[in-house]
C-alpha cells in the first residue's frame, strides 16, 4: 500500500505540484481581477457621472465604494427568468461562455517582470506562452459566440438582431486588430506578450540618445496604428460610441433582453472583464506595459505591477471618456470606419513597417 | 508525462464524442455548436503536440471567423429537417459507400504506419535542427516563406483573393436612385455653401412667383 502511494507520488508529484501553483496563482489572479473589475465599474460610472455634472452613485458605502457589490448581491438574489420559448440549454451556456471566455485570456497576460514568488515561471503571468498574442486573438474572436448564442437562444426579434449586428461588429474590427497587432510583432519579432512589453526598453528615443523613456513605447513609434487599435478595441468589446448591440433605442438592451438576474450578471461581468482586458493588451503593446515612463531612479523603484495598472487604469480612463462623449454610431457608418478606412490603412501600414525593419532600422529594432 | 496522457484522453475523447453530436444532434444550430466544441478540443489536441502556432490559427480561422458565418446561415435558413430525414433510406446506401471508402483508407494508412511500412510523403518534411531554440511560429514561417513553398503561399493566397472578387462581383448590385452617404462632401460643407440667409420683406415669399395672402 505503502510502496503503490510512494511510486503514485513519484509518478505525478511534479503534475500535481504543477497543477496545485498554477490553480493557486489563476485563483490569485482571478481574484484580483474581480475586484478590480468592480472598482472600474464604479469608475467608469463616477467619469460618466462627473461629465454629465452628476453625482453618480453616492448612497452604497462611502463615496458610493461598495455600489458594485450591491449590484451584485441584487443579481444574485433575484429570480432567474428564463423565456418559455427559449431554448434553454443555450440559453444558460451563452452567459457562461461570455464569462468564462473574457476571464480565460487573463491566463497569459504578463502584469509585471520577475517570478510571482515562485508561483510562475519568468514573469507575472499564469502561462507564458510563446503565441500569447495570438492566444488573446483567439479568445477573444470567441467572444463573439456568447453573443450569438444568447440572441439565438432567447428566441425572440430584438436579441436575434442584435446578436447578429454584434457579430457583424465584432468580425470587422477583429480583422483591423489582427493587422494592427502585426505591424507590432514586425517590431518586435515575437508572438510572446512578455518579450513584446522588453522590447520596448529601446525604441525612438534611445535611438535618439534620451534614456530609456516613455519615447521608445510603440504608441509614438506606430502612432497612428495606436489610435486604429484603441478605436477598434472600443468597437470590439462593444463599448459606445459603437454600442449597437444594446442601442437603447432602437434594441431596447440588444441581446441581453431576455436576461435577467446571475445570467445577466454574467454578460456583464464578460463584457466588463474584455475591455480591461483590451485596456491591458493595449498597455501591452503599445504603452510599455510594466516599464516605467523613464528609466531614472526614482520611476525605476516602483514595482511594475503598479505601473502597469497604472496604465490600464489610465487607457480604461480614455475608454469611459469616449463613452461619456461621443455620440453612437449609425450601423452603416460603423461598417464603413472599419472596412474602409482601417483595414486599408492598418494593411497599408503593415507594408511600410514591414519595409522599414527590412531596410531601414530608423533605431527600431 | 502523465498529466500530458490524460489531457490527451480528455480532448480526443471530447472531440470524438462532440463529432458523434454532430451528427446526432436534433437541432441545426446545436450541431454546428458540437462541431464548435469539436474544433476547440482538435485545438488542444495541437497544442499538446507541441504546434501551438497551428492550434491558435485553428481557433482564430475555424472556430472565429467560419464557424460564426456558419452559425449565421444555419440560423438563417429555416432547415426543415422532417424532409431531410425523409430522404434518408434513398441517399443512405451512397453514404455507406462514401463513410465505407474513408474507412479503408483511414485503415491502409494507420494500418501501414503501425506494420512501419514508409507512407510516401509528397515531399520533403523540413526536420528542425537538434537543438535548435526556434519557435515553431518561426519554423513554420521558416519554411513557408522559402523558395519551393513561398510559390504555393503566393500562389494559394492569389486563389482566394480570386474567389473574394469573384463572390463580390456575383453579388454586387449597383442600384440607382439610392440616397448614400458621403463623408467627405459632408466635411466640406461650410457655412457658406450650406445656409442662404434671405431678407424676406413681410407679406412676400421666398418660393418665386408666389405671395402669401394677407391675413
Amino acid at each position: 500500500m505503502m510502496q503503490a502511494l510512494a511510486n503514485f507520488w513519484t509518478e505525478w508529484s511534479s503534475a500535481i505540484i504543477w497543477l496545485a501553483g498554477t490553480l493557486g496563482a489563476s485563483l490569485l489572479l482571478l481574484v484580483a481581477l474581480l475586484i478590480i473589475v468592480a472598482f472600474l465599474i464604479l469608475f467608469d460610472r463616477k467619469v460618466w457621472a462627473a461629465v454629465h455634472l452628476r453625482r453618480g452613485p453616492n448612497v452604497v458605502g462611502p463615496f458610493g465604494l461598495l455600489q458594485s457589490f450591491a449590484d451584485l448581491l441584487k443579481f444574485v438574489l433575484k429570480e432567474p427568468i428564463i423565456p418559455a420559448g427559449a431554448n434553454k440549454g443555450v440559453f444558460l451556456l451563452a452567459p457562461l461562455v461570455t464569462s468564462i471566455l473574457a476571464l480565460a485570456a487573463w491566463a497569459v497576460i504578463p502584469v509585471s517582470e520577475g517570478s510571482f514568488f515562485g508561483l510562475t515561471q519568468g514573469t507575472w503571468a499564469i502561462s507564458d506562452l510563446n503565441v500569447g498574442v495570438l492566444y488573446i486573438l483567439a479568445i477573444s474572436s470567441l467572444g463573439v459566440y456568447g453573443i450569438i448564442m444568447g440572441g439565438w437562444a432567447s428566441n425572440s426579434k430584438y436579441p436575434f438582431l442584435s446578436s447578429l449586428r454584434s457579430a457583424a461588429q465584432m468580425v470587422s474590427y477583429e480583422v483591423s486588430i489582427g493587422f494592427v497587432i502585426v505591424t507590432v510583432l514586425l517590431l518586435v519579432g515575437s508572438l510572446n506578450l512578455t518579450t513584446i512589453v522588453n522590447a520596448q526598453q529601446t525604441g525612438l528615443g534611445t535611438w535618439a540618445g534620451l534614456p530609456g523613456s516613455l519615447l521608445d513605447w510603440h504608441w509614438l513609434a506606430l502612432f497612428p496604428m495606436f489610435v486604429v487599435f484603441f478605436v477598434s478595441a472600443l468597437a470590439e468589446t462593444n463599448r459606445p460610441p459603437f454600442d449597437l448591440v444594446e442601442a437603447e433605442s432602437e434594441l431596447v438592451a440588444g441581446f441581453m433582453v431576455e436576461y435577467s438576474s446571475t445570467p445577466y450578471l454574467l454578460f456583464m461581468l464578460g463584457e466588463y472583464v474584455a475591455i480591461v482586458t483590451m485596456c491591458a493588451l493595449t498597455t501591452i503593446l503599445f504603452l510599455g506595459g510594466w516599464l516605467p515612463p523613464l528609466a531614472i531612479a526614482p520611476f525605476t523603484w516602483v514595482p511594475g505591477i503598479v505601473w502597469f495598472l497604472l496604465k490600464v487604469g489610465f487607457v480604461f480612463f480614455m475608454f469611459a471618456m469616449v463613452k461619456a462623449m461621443v455620440p453612437r454610431y449609425r450601423y452603416d457608418q460603423l461598417m464603413r470606419l472599419g472596412w474602409k478606412v482601417f483595414l486599408p490603412l492598418s494593411l497599408g501600414m503593415v507594408v511600410v513597417v514591414a519595409g522599414v525593419v527590412q531596410y531601414g532600422g530608423l533605431g527600431i529594432r | 508525462m502523465a498529466l500530458q496522457a490524460f489531457f490527451f484522453y480528455l480532448f480526443s475523447f471530447v472531440t470524438v464524442a462532440a463529432g458523434v453530436m454532430v451528427i446526432t444532434a436534433r437541432n441545426p444550430v446545436h450541431a454546428v455548436l458540437w462541431l464548435i466544441l469539436a474544433f476547440f478540443n482538435a485545438a488542444g489536441l495541437f497544442v499538446l503536440l507541441g504546434a501551438e502556432f497551428l492550434a491558435m490559427i485553428l481557433v482564430v480561422v475555424y472556430v472565429g471567423a467560419v464557424a460564426v458565418l456558419f452559425l449565421f446561415v444555419v440560423m438563417m435558413l429555416d432547415v426543415d429537417f422532417a424532409a431531410l430525414r425523409a430522404g434518408f433510406v434513398q441517399n443512405a446506401p451512397l453514404g455507406a459507400l462514401i463513410g465505407a471508402v474513408f474507412l479503408v483508407e483511414l485503415v491502409l494508412v494507420v494500418g501501414l504506419r503501425f506494420a512501419g511500412g514508409a507512407v510516401q510523403s509528397t515531399g520533403p518534411a523540413p526536420a528542425p535542427a537538434v537543438g535548435s531554440t526556434m519557435t515553431n511560429t518561426e519554423a513554420i514561417g521558416a519554411v513557408l516563406y522559402k523558395a519551393p513553398f513561398v510559390f504555393y503561399l503566393e500562389v494559394a493566397g492569389l486563389i482566394l483573393l480570386v474567389a473574394m472578387i469573384g463572390a463580390i462581383v456575383l453579388t454586387l448590385r449597383h442600384k440607382d436612385g439610392v440616397k448614400r452617404q458621403s463623408i467627405s462632401a459632408q466635411n466640406a460643407r461650410t457655412p457658406a455653401t450650406a445656409i442662404d440667409i434671405v431678407k424676406v420683406p413681410s407679406g412676400t415669399s421666398t418660393v418665386p412667383g408666389k405671395t402669401r395672402e394677407r391675413a
